[in-house]
Order: C-alpha cells, then structure tokens, then sequence
C-alpha cells in the first residue's frame, strides 16, 4: 500500500487542506485504488520519448510591450473580501511580535 | 410559439420579422424555466434584469428595421464555471457560493456582443470535476429524458436546459469529456473545439492545458454559429491561437463525400454497450452510405489515455486551486485563529469531497520523489497519444467513435466508487490530452429510449471538417 496515514498527512499539509480523521480515511483507501490503477502507465517504455506539457501549435508571440493598461479598480478588487479595512484584505495575524 | 423548438436562425428571424418580440421570447423561456427546472435543477442563477434589459435593446434595434446581430435576442445559459460581471458565479462550490465577478468571461462577452441573451448560470460539478453533475454542492440536475437518471457532467445543466428546452444554446467547459458526455447523455449537440480556438478569459481554471469552452445546441449548423461568435484570439488569453476563424457554416454546405473518416478499433472493444455500438455502427455506416470512405486504424496508446488524464488534470487542479485560501474572495472559515488555521479550514470546509480527492492526487503526483514517476511520465505519455493521433490523420480527415460506453446511468449508481467514474470518461479525455476539436451528435437511442451520441474528432483546427461530418449523421 502506497499511501498511508502518515503520506496523507503530508500531502494535506501541502495542499493545505485540514481533513478530519474519517476523510483522512476515505483519502487512504481512494488514493491507494486510483494510483493502483494509474500504475499501469508503467507498462509504456517511455525512454527518449519527450514530455508534453500544452497541446499549444500555433500562437501569436505571448508577450507585448511592457505598458501599463487598465486594470481592475482597487474597490471592484476588494468587493468580495470576506474582511477588509476598505483598503487592504483583511487576514488573522501573521507576524507575531 | 413553441419555444423549445427554436434554433438561433428562427429565433433571430422571429424577431427580425417582429413575429414576436425578444422580450416575449425571454418572458417565454423563463415561464419555462420555472414552471419546470424544480424537477431538473438545470439552474443555479437567474439574471432576469440583465437579461430583459438586453432584449429590450434588440427590440429597438429591430423596430428601427436595420440589421441586426447575428444572435440577435437568443436565449442562452452559462455554465457557472465562467465569470459574469455582477451575477452570482459559483463554480458549483460552496467555497464561491457569494462571489459576485468583476469582470465577463470573454466568450460571455462576444455571445452578448453578438446579441444573444444570457438567462442565468447553469448548474455543473464542482469546479468541474465530475462525469455526473452528482458533485455540485447545490444538488444533482436530473437528464429531462428520464429523471432518475444522471444528465452527464460536468456540464449537465448545459446539457439538460438544451434539451429540456429550457435555453436555444449553452456554453460548457470540457476537459476529460464535459461537454461531449453530457451532450450524449441528453441527446444534444456538445463541441469541444481545438485547444486554444476559444479564450479562456474568465474560465475558473480546473486544468489550464486541458480546458476548453464550447457550444452545446439543438442543431450541429447552431453548434457552427456559436463557434464562429466565440473563436479567435484574445489578448487576455496567451494560449488563445492567432488563427483565422472561418464561416463554419458555409464547411456545413460541402457534402461528405470524399473523405475518409477513421474508425479505431480500440474505443469498439470491452465494456461498450451492445446498444450503443449498433446505434453508432449504423450511423458510421450512414455516413459511409453518403460517400465518405470508412477506413480501420489504429490508436494503441488509447487504454492508458484514463490513467494519464488524471495525473496531469489532477496536477494542474491542485496548482489552478490553491488560489482558494479564504483571503480575496470566497468562503472564510469562521473558526480559523491564525492565518494557517484560516487557509486549512476554509479550503476543507469549502470544498466538495471529488475536489479534494483530486486536490491530493495532484499534490501527490507534483511532490518530491513522485515528479518524475507520475507527472513526468504520464506527459510523456501524452506525447505517445498525440503521435497515434498525428499517424492516423495521415490516413484519415476525422475519427468516428462512440462519445460514451454507456447511455446515461442511474443517479447515484456510481458515486461510492471514484474509479468507476473516471472510466465513464474512456472515449474523450483523449481529445483534451491531444487538443484535437471533437463533437458529440445524437445518433439513435437504446430501446428504452435514451440518448447516444456519436463522436467525431478532427485535425487541430479543422472544426469545419469535424462539422461537416456531424451534420451528415445528423441528417437521417
């Protein structure tokens, strides 16, 4: 078995994610049956064969000049804070002095 | 009138000949809609001022007798994963259940542009991920053909207003098949165009290298109309292609005759229903009767298009919804003390039980020491999808397969089981990990009376040609 109580208590942390003690159960038996199956690519002899990120073929070049646009204004920006001093989000502290 | 009828050409002509008036249309399609979405749950927002604001313009247009736009007062719904400046979008997620846009999706914004008239935001799975529209946080949608069943997903509102009559045309997004399931499962039109033919501007990102936006009509000749108002670039999307975007609907005039259309001998084998297959087996064989040559190939790296699918969409979701942390927008977890507490609660509280699942997959595939042995690999082998799709259309000019193994299942059958799910998906993640343009058509139904679609993929950017073909199954 791969993916064990302690690899799903890590990954959570990376994912940031506080999962409570009956999904970290589910998330073991669910990851175990998929990455089982998803083992099979193994079968493929991929030496020399390269990555495909993006199925991108033809784009115009995707940078422009470096010149200030319109952007969204600083109240349409804030409207959906869940907290906000009118000027800045809003969060629990962060740097304890 | 009978509205559930109505194609973008006679709606607009309706209009242009003041048969009836666009706001008569709209005041129609949303008597409909009440009297009838309790039962199918197409819909998640109604934005009725908006909407008959707009029909009151085309209205004066049409009174001044000038021209008017070519989706002049067209009834249409969004799939909620696509922004709308000043109307609820969700996502289908509890963590949006607020969020109110700032901005339009630019595919939102030429539909409008172009005349047609935005009802309201159209139920899905959340942020998109699902084969059943059974993970959205606001209740499954029902198939209008047969309500105890699902309607497909993620676009299963799309789908099912479509076919319940409920709007003329939709907008979906798909990027493992949520367009083209969904649209086999209903009996519509669903086509995912070539990566990169349609912004993505104002799309809620699920898989940036896998999503794609497209129509789901009555009509395949609707499906080609919308196609042509939202391609084309689009400087607020890098990956949107600079190619010129034909007229779709003059490809739909030249016959099939002449071309010679592939049928891979891997999406006939196992686990396709033997109803399904007959259904799509006599429409090849339609087709074929029309002059188009019918030709076996190949696509042998097709079992483990599955396996590689949710290995980079999971990936790229894990990326795509880490922007979720309760901080700009979206749901904030009450309980949270400090600001971790905040970023881990919001996120478990907000999200579904798929979006985390595949939040952890992704996580895991992307984390030191498992790079290599999953992400690495399963986009290598998407390179060896992409060569069996580059042999094969040195044979052939498009792909004829079914769209689904199945018709549409029963609500709740599938959901204990995740894997199962994802193996609903078998016959058009392909085309997402490729990029190719495909299209679900309707082509028969099982004796009891439900949908099957045939699929029919493309060259990159030859959606004309995947059009053409579509049509002639279209045409019994």
């Amino acid at each position: 078995m791969k993916v064990t109580n302690e690899v799903v208590g890590y990954v959570a942390d990376l994912a940031n994610l506080e999962l409570t003690a009956e999904e970290r159960q589910r998330m073991v038996r669910d990851l175990n049956s998929i990455l089982d199956y998803i083992d099979r690519l193994n079968e493929l002899d991929t030496t020399n064969v390269p990555p495909m990120a993006q199925t991108i073929l033809q784009t115009a070049d995707a940078t422009r000049e470096d010149v200030l646009g319109p952007c969204l204004a600083h109240d349409a920006a804030l409207e959906n804070a869940p907290q906000s001093d009118g000027s800045f989000f809003k969060v629990p502290k962060v740097i304890e002095k | 009138m009978d509205i559930s009828t109505l194609t973008i050409a006679s709606t607009r002509a309706a209009i242009a000949e003041r048969q009836i008036t666009a706001t008569r249309v709209v005041e129609d399609f949303y008597r409909k809609i009440k009297a009838e979405d309790a039962e199918i749950h197409a819909w998640l927002t109604l934005c009725e001022e908006r909407a008959l604001a707009r029909a009151r313009r085309i209205d004066d247009l049409a009174a001044e007798e000038g021209p008017l736009p070519p989706l002049a007062g067209v009834p249409i719904g969004i799939k909620d994963v696509m922004v709308t400046k000043g109307v609820r979008t969700t996502a289908g997620s509890k963590i949006l259940g607020t969020f109110i846009p700032p901005y339009d999706c630019t595919a939102v914004a030429r539909l409008e542009a172009a005349g047609a008239i935005v009802l309201g935001k159209l139920n899905c799975d959340e942020f998109a991920m699902g084969s059943s529209n059974e993970n959205s946080a606001y209740g499954p949608v029902r198939n209008p053909r047969d309500k105890s069943r699902v309607p497909g997903g993620s676009s299963g509102g799309s789908a099912a207003a479509v076919a319940a009559g409920m709007a003329v045309a939709t907008l979906g997004s798909d990027t493992g098949g949520s367009i083209r399931q969904p649209a086999s499962f209903c009996g519509v039109v669903g086509l995912m165009p070539t990566y990169g033919r349609v912004s993505r501007y104002g799309l809620i990102a699920f898989a940036s290298s896998l999503d794609h936006i497209g129509p789901l009509t009555r009509t395949v000749r609707d499906a080609a109309v919308v196609l042509r108002v939202i391609a084309g670039r689009d400087p607020m999307d890098s990956t949107s292609a600079d190619v010129p975007v034909p007229d779709y609907e003059t490809e739909l005039a030249k016959p099939v005759q002449g071309l010679r259309l592939g049928v891979p001998k891997e999406y006939f084998g196992d686990g396709l229903d033997p109803e399904v297959r007959a259904a799509v087996e006599a429409a090849i064989a339609r087709v074929g009767a029309q002059g188009a040559e019918i030709v076996p190939i190949s696509l042998p790296h097709t079992p483990y298009a599955v396996p590689a699918y949710y290995v980079i969409a999971t990936a790229e979701a894990s990326a795509n919804l880490a922007r979720y942390d309760g901080v700009r927008y979206g749901y904030r977890s009450p309980q949270a003390r400090t600001l971790a507490e905040m970023y881990r609660r919001s996120r478990d509280e907000g999200f579904g039980a798929e979006v985390k699942r595949r939040i952890m997959l992704g996580t895991y595939a992307l984390s030191a020491g498992y790079y290599d042995a999953y992400y690495l690999k399963a986009q290598k082998v998407r390179t060896l999808l992409a060569r069996d799709f580059e042999t094969a259309f040195q044979q052939v000019d498009a792909i004829l397969t079914p769209t689904t193994p199945t018709a549409a299942f029963k609500i709740g059958e599938k959901t204990d089981d995740p894997l199962a799910m994802y193996l609903a998906d078998i016959y058009t993640v392909t085309g997402d990990l490729v990029g190719v343009p495909g299209v679900s058509v309707p082509c028969g139904m099982t004796a009891s009376g439900l949908p099957i679609g045939l699929q029919v993929m493309g060259r990159h950017f030859d959606e004309g040609t995947v059009l053409r073909v579509a049509q002639a199954v279209e045409q019994r």
